[in-house]
């Protein structure tokens, strides 16, 4: 998906070929990004893929060994954090406790110099953003966990930032919460215009929150893109694995046009709706989400191509949508998702049936790294 | 709140936790366990110090004092002196005594505070491999007597002693003497110097401890959440570090504050005629004077002296709690 920003907008931030490393281990390894003004980001790993690091090095906690980071056209080596145009909110929040909520707020605007009639005035623009006003004179101890962060947010947005930085912004919150906090941090982002750079491990928050992902593994990025990009179009095993449920199966690229390829595996052969550049005989792996696969008793139409036969090990129900797991004859495992669209279904299979599996000739990637 | 507010389900949680570690906890003994130190010190200070404020309101006698009750001719008389505490006020030396001790322990305390805080927070930031040896270090000194390293403190500071000759050769005396801290260049021994120098060197752990504890457990994110928000290390410094540190600091200053009031060795060993302090009048009306009720009056007031600042303290420490909460 692209922001539809000018092109001068496109690299309001920019990394460019950065390396951080400690003690001989290199957290973040040439990465190099840009980010739009106005766009919501989201760098997602796990844990330890260096993508906290990154944020800290944009945030100037930490110190690059090589590259440039440039906002707005303003290179931020040498500038100390305190100095940088940007804010950032900290995983669980770290407000500061002998300060009540406005104070919290009010820290950074008072650091600027900012009269205080100024401040009072903008911390009250703030806690009526993150609806906070009745909570002004508590300390941060004496709230929710979801009003603290809030309060986070609002500290951290008081400035006026040019670059808002999220770390981990719902780790602290449980399921329900963060959920519906989602939505509430996007559209206050959104409502202030403020262009965002999140660092997040939760797939889940990354797709719903940001406009843009980079998926992080080992101090590299590996692939950055729209969520549906990510999704629908891995370019790695990494990433295909990474993002959601995927089935991966092993072959031999057989032949290779610009339209389609035919890829052949131990169960099956693929016919893929897409063209790769690679050479007939090389090995790659063809990756098919579960919900795009077919289950039935019967053969389908065209067994040459794109379809298993197998048997149902697993059975789990999930309320709206079921899941098998099919043993294919080279004892493989392939899983397979059903939304229930009808309440009953006469032929439902169950442990041990005999079943087939198919898919479309766009269902499936296939992925040469 | 428009809506009233549901119980607060925190609160709720934390009281079933804590039913819930009742039954886990040894099934008695934990009365005798709270009950023996209160006992003791019950037995060996509460009874005492009622004995030392009952000598206080009584006459002396020539040997001892006499007793607040007499049974004489079928009459029994109660008989309380208040004119000890009364002295005590009117009589500059009395007065004059306890505004000193003051005086030095105020100073001795502050000077800890200098001293002791950036040692702490060093201590704190140091790598944590290094710590402990740091710590330890700072609990070296009290593997040697007291008495002994106040001692070695005379032999350092009277004429030819190395403290000596390094503070009289750099001219140091001179300043200390403008300050009033000692009488006349040169002449560094029983003087106000030497006798806050003493203190502060014995008592200096007694603050480096309680504000390392409290230095060392305090999230440094919020340091780097305040450098995101616009402070400089120095003002992040004051702005948080300091003001997060304060129960430390009020922690160090009392275990400073409070024995300097009632010192008696070091002013002894290291003062001079113009530092008498408060235990040096309690003795001095006890072995010299043989006066036990003002003796008893000047130590019972200076109890009270010390359990105001204690007080506060206590009262300060309940609301950190409730905050921490």
């Amino acid at each position: 998906m692209s922001t539809g920003a000018p092109a001068a907008e496109r690299g309001f931030l920019r990394i460019e070929d950065v390396v951080k490393e400690f003690d001989g281990y290199r957290a973040v390894d040439h990465v190099s990004l840009e980010i739009a003004k106005g766009e919501i980001f989201a760098l997602l790993g796990s844990s330890g893929c260096g993508k906290s690091t990154l944020l800290r090095l944009v945030a100037g906690f930490e110190t690059p060994c090589s590259g440039r980071i440039v906002l707005a056209g303003q290179d931020l080596g040498g500038l100390p954090p305190y100095q940088r145009p940007l804010n950032m909110m900290f995983q669980s929040y770290a407000l500061f406790p002998h300060l009540t909520v406005a104070d919290n707020i009010a820290f950074g605007l008072k650091r600027a110099g900012m009269p205080a009639a100024q401040v009072a005035e903008r911390v009250d623009a703030m806690l009526r953003l993150v609806q906070l006003s009745k909570f002004a004179q508590r300390k941060p101890h004496q709230l929710s966990g979801g009003q603290q962060q809030r309060v986070a947010l609002a500290r951290s947005l008081a400035r006026q930032p040019q670059l808002l930085l999220l770390d981990e912004p719902l780790g602290a919150l449980d399921k329900k919460l963060r959920e519906q906090t989602q939505i509430e941090l996007v559209n206050i982002i959104e409502q202030v215009g403020v262009t965002c750079m999140m660092v997040t491990h939760d797939q889940e928050e990354a797709m719903t929150m940001a406009s843009r992902i980079a998926v992080m593994s080992e101090g590299r990025l590996l692939q950055v893109g729209s969520p549906g990009e990510i999704y629908e179009t891995p370019s790695s095993r990494f990433v295909a694995d990474f993002i959601g449920n995927v089935n991966l199966m092993d072959g031999r690229l057989e032949v290779d046009e610009h339209d389609h390829c035919i890829v052949a595996c131990a169960d099956c052969r693929h016919y893929v709706g897409h063209g790769i550049t690679g050479s007939e005989g090389m090995p790659v792996s063809v990756a098919i989400r579960p919900e795009k696969i077919h289950v039935s008793r019967q053969p389908p139409a065209d067994t040459q191509f794109n379809a298993v036969r197998g048997r149902v090990r697993e059975k789990s129900y999930f309320g709206s949508f079921t899941v098998y797991h099919l043993v294919l004859d080279s004892g493989a495992t392939l899983k397979v998702s059903q939304s229930n669209v009808q309440r009953h279904r006469d032929d439902e299979l169950t442990w041990g049936d005999e079943a087939w599996a198919h898919w479309s000739r766009s269902a499936h990637v296939v992925l040469t790294q | 709140m428009a809506t009233p507010a549901p119980a607060d389900p925190a609160a709720a949680a934390a009281a079933k936790h804590r039913v819930g570690l009742r039954r886990l906890r040894l099934p008695s003994g934990r009365a005798a366990v709270i009950g023996v130190p209160y006992v003791w010190l019950l037995a060996f200070f509460l009874l005492p110090f009622a004995v030392v404020v009952k000598i206080a309101v009584s006459q002396m006698g020539t040997v001892q004092p006499e007793d607040l009750l007499t049974w004489a001719d079928g009459q029994l008389t109660l008989r309380l002196t208040f004119g000890h505490f009364g002295l005590i006020f009117t009589d500059p030396l009395y007065v004059g005594t306890y505004l000193r001790s003051v005086q030095y322990a105020a100073l001795t305390t502050v000077l800890c505070l200098l001293i002791g805080y950036p040692f702490a927070y060093f201590m704190a930031r140091a790598r944590a491999a290094v710590q402990p040896v740091l710590l330890m270090l700072v609990m070296l000194p009290f593997w040697t007597s007291f008495l002994l390293r106040t001692y070695a403190w005379k032999g350092l500071l009277t004429a030819n002693g190395w403290a000596h000759d390094v503070i009289v050769g750099s001219g140091l005396d001179h300043v200390l003497a403008a300050l009033g801290l000692i009488a006349t260049p040169g002449q560094l021994m029983n003087t106000p110097f030497s006798l806050v120098l003493g203190m502060t060197y014995t008592y200096l752990p007694f603050m480096v401890l309680p504000l390392y504890g409290n230095l060392a457990k305090m999230d440094l994110r919020l340091l780097e959440a305040a450098q995101d928000l616009g402070a400089t290390p120095w003002v992040a410094f004051w702005r948080v570090t300091v003001p997060l540190s304060k129960a430390g600091i009020i922690a160090g200053s009392m275990l400073v504050f409070i024995p300097c009031i009632g010192e008696f060795v070091i002013p002894e060993l290291l003062g001079g005629p113009e530092t008498m302090m408060i235990g040096r009048v309690i003795w001095d009306e006890l072995f010299a004077n043989n006066d036990w009720p003002m003796a008893s009056a000047v130590a019972g007031l200076m109890i009270l002296l010390i359990i105001v600042p204690i007080a506060l303290f206590q009262k300060y420490q309940a609301q950190a709690q409730e905050q921490r909460r």
